[in-house]
């Protein structure tokens, strides 16, 4: 058995990206996601990987491309206004359909915004950022020791899948420390990669990856053809966390960060008599949907440090057989339990 | 048992640190344990804090609203955060630097000269470690022996020799409530 280590959550991912076989890492300085490319700065050169900070968020999210057609596992990292940089390059690689890891540990937008954390990327992450008809794999962690697993498993199923990856975090979960316990991170499983652009190596024609394709029903058949692979990991990849649902008049629905301040405030409405429930989705991309045609709560809370855009999710996935109502805090600013309490009381005299 | 501990003062005087070896001592006794630190666009000399949990039951919400303990190592510290305590919560404030004494009757306030301590011991950027001897002994929550061993695990081995110091500073604050 391994010791717990006391680390951040940003520093998690690294150490976990590292065991889970990445050696290209390529990054540019955000706040508040720093600690993860010092971390890689740090440990790429001591283990014969390569840590490169580019010119910039473009330009790093190219190497990704290069190195992930190149069939090694690469990953990149940045916040909010970084990503919106790298959404072109986000674009080509699904479009290239390969593997990688990119981490978006979320702070306040639009724009340059702030620095502290929030959810509201929750759209660009969900539905594409970049334009065409693609998506990625979108994994929400909420606890430092998730940071690890979901980075390892982000790499796994990209492989297996040929679909960029994605772990969306916040300011929160970036900087805060938790134990982790390594021996709890699922170990790499290597995919073959007989379509790497990685020289001849005996094949008898060269590999090539492009995303250009000027006939469109070359094209529109190439695009069918990997919805026929998101198809499957909507039926397959659907991940979620739920607590007191069976009974509950009430279900909040919450990811990453916001879904343990709702913990807290879930318990406490318990205490007083008030059925509530959660469900956490952990794969945001494909959205869990299948837990909510299983349950039957008077009415649904949707809690975001946004202004409000998971809900659309919530409501597509319950097709609105119940209310849906939001709360949350956008800015910056984290939500107290105290406000969601405050909600959960107003909708239950409402409905109950 | 949860202990929800909020650590405050300027940038530069350990703040991070100390509510680093908080945790790590947490962890090292095989508690659930959370270590937040404030982060913006900061530099030496303006604030810091950081929110510590360290509980017997898996941590909900890592964010501190309403704390049962304040280490406060500075006069805006005190002044941001006394009003969150909980009624009978802990407040350890540094006399050296927080001229004020507290403005609450309902806690349990404790004033140390950390500063001053520290630098009779050679060494000002010590106060950090002298204010959490205050606090254990104040809240009994590790024993002298067990935080001993967080220090020596917590310092990387290039700053080993180090350890000996900030353990007597833990000592001398505890020593001096």
């Amino acid at each position: 058995m391994s010791e717990a280590v006391l680390m951040k959550g940003n520093e998690a991912i690294g150490e976990a990206a590292i065991r889970s076989g990445c050696r290209h890492f390529f990054g540019y300085p955000i706040t508040p996601q720093t600690e993860l490319s010092a971390y890689m700065a740090k440990k790429m050169p001591k283990i014969g990987g390569t840590f490169l900070q580019a010119e910039s968020e473009i330009a790093a999210i190219n190497m990704v491309y290069g190195a992930a057609a190149a069939g090694v596992r690469a990953m990149t990292s940045s916040s909010s206004p970084g990503i919106s940089l790298k959404s072109e390059g986000i674009s080509y690689i699904a479009a290239a359909d390969l593997p990688c890891v990119i981490v978006n540990i979320m702070r306040a937008g639009p724009g340059l915004g702030g620095i502290q954390p929030a959810q509201s990327d929750y759209f660009q992450a969900t539905r594409g950022g970049g334009h065409g008809d693609y998506h990625l794999l979108v994994l929400a962690p909420n606890s430092v020791q998730e940071m690890a697993c979901l980075t390892a498993e982000a790499f796994n199923l990209s492989e297996e899948y040929r679909i960029p990856a994605m772990i969306l975090g916040d300011g929160t979960l970036g900087q805060m420390m938790e134990p982790v316990d390594f021996s709890l991170v699922p170990e790499p499983v290597f995919a073959e990669k007989p379509w790497a652009a990685n020289a001849m190596r005996g094949r008898g024609a060269q590999n090539v990856v492009k995303t250009l394709y000027l006939s469109p029903e070359e094209l529109e058949a190439t695009i069918i053809e990997r919805e026929k692979k998101y198809d499957i990991v909507r039926d397959s990849l659907q991940r979620y966390e739920a607590k007191f649902i069976d009974d509950a008049d009430i279900i909040l629905c919450s990811y990453g960060i916001t879904s343990r301040i709702v913990e807290t405030a879930v318990r406490e409405l318990r205490n007083e008599g008030i059925k509530a429930g959660i469900i956490r989705p952990i794969s945001l991309w494909p959205f869990p949907e299948k837990i909510f045609k299983r349950v039957r709560p008077k009415a649904y809370l949707s809690v975001e440090m946004s202004t409000g855009q998971m809900i659309e999710d919530v409501k597509l996935a319950c097709e609105c057989k119940a209310p849906v109502y939001f709360t949350g805090r956008t800015g910056g600013i984290i939500p107290e339990p105290s406000e969601i309490i405050d909600k959960v009381r107003e909708i239950h005299r409402e409905v109950c | 048992m949860t202990n929800k501990i909020i650590l405050a003062g300027f940038g530069g005087q350990g703040i991070l640190f100390a509510g680093k070896l908080l945790a790590y001592a947490a962890m090292l006794e095989g508690k659930y344990l959370s270590w937040l630190p404030s982060y913006g666009p900061e530099m030496r000399g303006g604030t810091a804090n950081c929110h510590v949990i360290i509980s017997d039951v898996p941590i909900g919400s890592p964010i501190i609203t309403s704390p049962d303990a304040l280490i406060a190592m500075n006069a805006p510290s005190l002044d941001k955060f006394e009003n969150e305590l909980q009624p009978n919560g802990t407040e350890i404030l540094d006399s050296s630097l927080i001229p004020r004494s507290s403005g609450r009757t309902d806690l349990s306030s404790v004033r140390v000269a950390a500063t001053e301590i520290a630098e009779k011991m050679g060494k000002k950027g010590l106060a950090n470690m002298v204010m959490l001897g205050a606090f254990l002994k104040k809240t009994g929550l590790f024993s002298i022996d067990s935080f001993k061993e967080a220090i020596k695990k917590l310092l990387s081995e290039k700053k080993q020799q180090l350890a000996e110091a900030n353990i007597n500073a833990v000592r001398a604050g505890f020593d001096a409530v």
